[in-house]
Parts: structure tokens; sequence; C-alpha cells
């Protein structure tokens, strides 16, 4: 279903749409988003959500997760995974699960 | 923390990169016979398209040149009877593989078997927002309610769907209910194409050419669109060339993002390429992509900056838009070195411009369908 970004929040749980998936671009060497006509390049972090995504935590969750990997706030951090999230339903990248 | 989506980075000019999407034409067998078609006016006969083996050859060394997207396209690429066995293979080298099509010729099964096969997109073509007049145009009678089906089969199979809208003088009116449409018939994304004067498409220049109102506001309408259906539709549009201040960044540069196959294997930088009779062009059956990629003589003729004309050497805008089109510096200056005679800055703007007017002034008149 359509996801509508201004829904989106830490209770959320979102995966990516079906057409939309990452790949390791091994000439640029580097991780790259594909959907269709798109081509995004993604920083390690951006990775790590994109892959977090699995339709099956939330993204407080997913936040509190990486907040004890990397030792950060999880407040911060989780306001940045929402923020993410937003950009990428706002590309009709994204299914939303609940 | 910091999170970035970033397109790809600044060109480096010094050197080619490499390519990011190829075109696969797999045949120009077409269906239809729309007034638009931008297939060259001598099409290639089918004995001499490319085997099934050939083509998966020639995706493999995509796929390892750095190719990301591959687009099967046409002519009608479902008049292709390996169109199953295309996709699976290009699948499975990891391509992100998108089917243009008409429509026309695929049943619910064919769509299932090439979604089973790995196909990530299919792009539908639409010619218009009613059967009478849609079916005018595309000269095939039945031709709108099988899209409409086509499109329901894909949204059921899940994979995601573009509508793709040439709009021209005779439909530009009605790109919001194009945009209507496309989001009734489920699609995420609509790609709205004002036509271009290539191919048989020249031939129905007069018929075809949008009149400046009809361009002003369609922009309008793209602008209310994209800001209305966010999150819900992705809206590409192509603006009107001959209206523009400034030429389009035709291909994304020529030789940098981009290559295009023909049905026979000839390689090209864009689809009309073939039009500068100056270019001559490798085939596939006889060297490397690689090869033809970062060495052919045709790939090489307008990368970078030294082959532009002071006009375009000295203007703030060349990594901007690469002096724009070469098929159409080639049709309309004489000339595929030339500054784009879009340009502004042109010394042919005034010219064209006038012809524009001209055109988009004269009563509507009728056009040739290709091939009835």
């Amino acid at each position: 279903m359509t996801v509508d970004a201004s829904v989106i929040s830490g209770s959320s749980v979102v995966k990516l749409a079906r057409g939309v998936r990452l790949r390791e671009d091994s000439v640029r060497g580097r991780t790259v988003l594909l959907a269709p006509e798109r081509a995004i390049a993604l920083d390690d972090i951006a990775i790590r959500i994109v892959q977090a995504l699995d339709g099956k935590r939330s993204l407080d969750c997913i936040a509190t997760d990486f907040a004890a990997t990397f030792e950060a706030p999880a407040a911060q951090i989780g306001n940045d995974v929402v923020a993410f999230v937003k950009e990428l339903s706002l590309r009709r990248m994204l299914e939303l699960v609940q | 923390m910091s999170i970035a989506i970033a397109n790809d980075a600044a060109p480096d000019v010094s050197r080619a990169p490499p390519p990011m999407a190829m075109l696969a034409e797999l045949t120009h067998r077409c269906p239809l016979a729309c007034p638009y078609c931008s297939n060259p006016i001598a099409l290639t006969p089918m004995d001499e398209e490319l085997a099934t083996e050939e083509w998966i050859g020639v995706f493999r060394q995509a796929a390892d040149l750095g190719v990301l997207h591959l687009h099967l396209s046409g002519g009608e690429p479902a008049a292709r009877r390996d169109i199953v066995d295309l996709t699976e293979a290009a699948a499975s080298l990891g391509l992100y593989t998108n089917l243009i099509t008409s429509g026309v010729g695929l049943t619910q099964a064919r769509i299932n078997s090439l979604t089973d096969a790995g196909l990530d997109h299919v792009q539908l073509s639409i010619q218009g927002v009613s059967p009478e007049e849609a079916d005018r145009i595309s000269g095939y009678q039945g031709g709108y309610e099988r899209k409409m089906a086509v499109a329901n089969w894909v949204a059921d199979s899940g994979v995601p769907l573009t509508i793709n809208a040439v709009c021209h003088r005779w439909n530009m009116h009605e790109i919001d209910a194009m945009i209507a449409l496309a989001i009734r018939l489920k699609a995420r994304r609509i790609e709205i194409a004002t036509v271009q004067f290539h191919g048989w498409a020249e031939r129905n220049k007069a018929a075809l050419m949008p009149t400046r109102e009809q361009v002003e506001r369609a922009t309008g309408t793209v602008a209310a669109a994209r800001d209305k259906y966010q999150g819900v539709l992705v809206i590409d549009y192509v603006p009107a060339d001959y209206h523009s201040m400034y030429p389009k960044a035709c291909m994304g540069g020529w030789g940098r993002v981009g290559l295009n196959v023909t049905p026979s294997g000839r390689v090209l930088p864009c689809h009309a390429a073939e039009t500068i009779p100056s270019l001559s062009f490798l085939n596939v059956r006889e060297s490397s992509l690689s090869e033809i990629w970062y060495e052919s003589d045709a790939f090489n003729a307008y990368r970078g900056e030294s082959w532009m004309p002071a006009l375009c050497q000295s203007c703030e805008r060349k990594r901007v838009d690469f002096g724009g089109c070469r098929c159409q510096a080639m049709a309309l200056a004489d000339d595929a070195g030339a500054t784009d005679p879009v340009c502004i800055r042109s010394p042919l703007r005034e010219r064209l411009t006038q012809e524009t007017e001209r055109l988009s002034a004269a009563p509507q008149g009728d056009f040739i369908l290709r091939g009835r």
C-alpha cells in the first residue's frame, strides 16, 4: 500500500517495496539502492538502516539496536532514522507493514 | 551520525565513467503506429536481429562494465519470443531489468512468467486517456483496452509500474487526466515526456508541435501534481525542448551515463545518433562493449569539452547541459558539433523561435501514422 510520509513515526514497521533493492556495485566500489529509473549511492549508515528495514521491527526498535551498537543517544538516532525513512517513502520506495 | 541520500558525485571530466544504464532495442517490430515514433526511418528487419545468446552475451558484458539498469525496449520487446529467457538471463546477472512495452502482445500468463524470471519494473506506454483518442494516435484498434488490462496484471503481480506518456499538441491538455489514470492503475511513477523530433516524429513536426500556451499550462500542471501526489506518484517530466531557454542535458552527457544497442547490435551513445553522418558505430558482433564504450571514436567524439564550440567552452552551464543534444544540433544547425540551437545563446535560436511560433500558430493538422 501507499505510504503517507506524514504517518511515519518510531512505531512504524516498514520494508522496501517490491522493485527496490540494495546491490553491491563492485565496479564503482560502493553499495547502491536501485529502484525504477533511480540508483542512489548510500553511505555506510544508510546501508545499515536499509538492511534493518525487515518489515518486522519498528523504527524505534531499530534505533535502540543502533544506539547500543554505536554507543550513541537513542533519541538522536531515532530522529535520524525516521527522517531517512520518510525520505525513502516520499520516493515511493517503501511499503508500510504496520 | 550522518545519513546521506546522494546522487552521483560531480562528473570527473578527465575520464569517461563506467555506464550506468543500457537500452537494449531488442527489435524494431511493433504493432503500434505512433506518429512520434523515435525509431529511425529505416527499421532493422527481423532476420538481422541479434539472437538470444548474442543478447545474453551483451548483457553479461554490460554488467561487467558497470551497467546497473537494463531497459528492454524496441519496437515492442514482447514481439521477441525469447523475452522471458532474456529477462531471466539479465536478472541473474544482477541487472535491474525494466520492460518498456506498449502492452500489446502481453497476456497475464506472460507477465507472470516475466516477473517469475526476475523482472524488476514495467514501463507501459499510453497514448491518451480515452479509448477513441488513444487508439487513433497509436493506430491500433483495441490498444487502449489491452493496456488497461496489462496495467492491472502488472499491479496484481506486485512489480512496480510506470506509466509512460508522450505528450504533444493532440493530448497535452490531458496531463491531469493522465496522472489521475496512472494513480487509478496503481502506478508508482509516471513519465510525461514532450515529443522530441527524431526519427519518424520529424515527419509529423507540424502536427505534433505543442503551442506555447499548452507548454506553459503543462509546466504548471506538473508542478501542482508533484506537490499534491508527493509520496503517492513519482512524476518525471521532460518539458518541451523548443520552448525552453536552455537545452536538455541530453543523455546526461554524450557517452557519460548510458548506451543504446540497436536490434542488429550497433552500439550508439543515444538512439538518434545514427543521424550524425560523420560518425560510424561499432557492432557487438565485432567489438567488445568495453572497447566500444571507452575507445571508439563515436563515443569519444563529444565527450569532455574539447569538442565544444567557443560559445559552450566559455559558458558556466557547460557541465550542466554539456552543450545540449548533438542530434538536435545536427538536425537544426546541420552541424553535430554546434551549440544546441535551443540554447538562448545560440545564434540560431531566433530562427528556431520563429519556426516554432509558426508551427504552433498553424491550424492543427493531421499526422501520418507509421506503417499504416
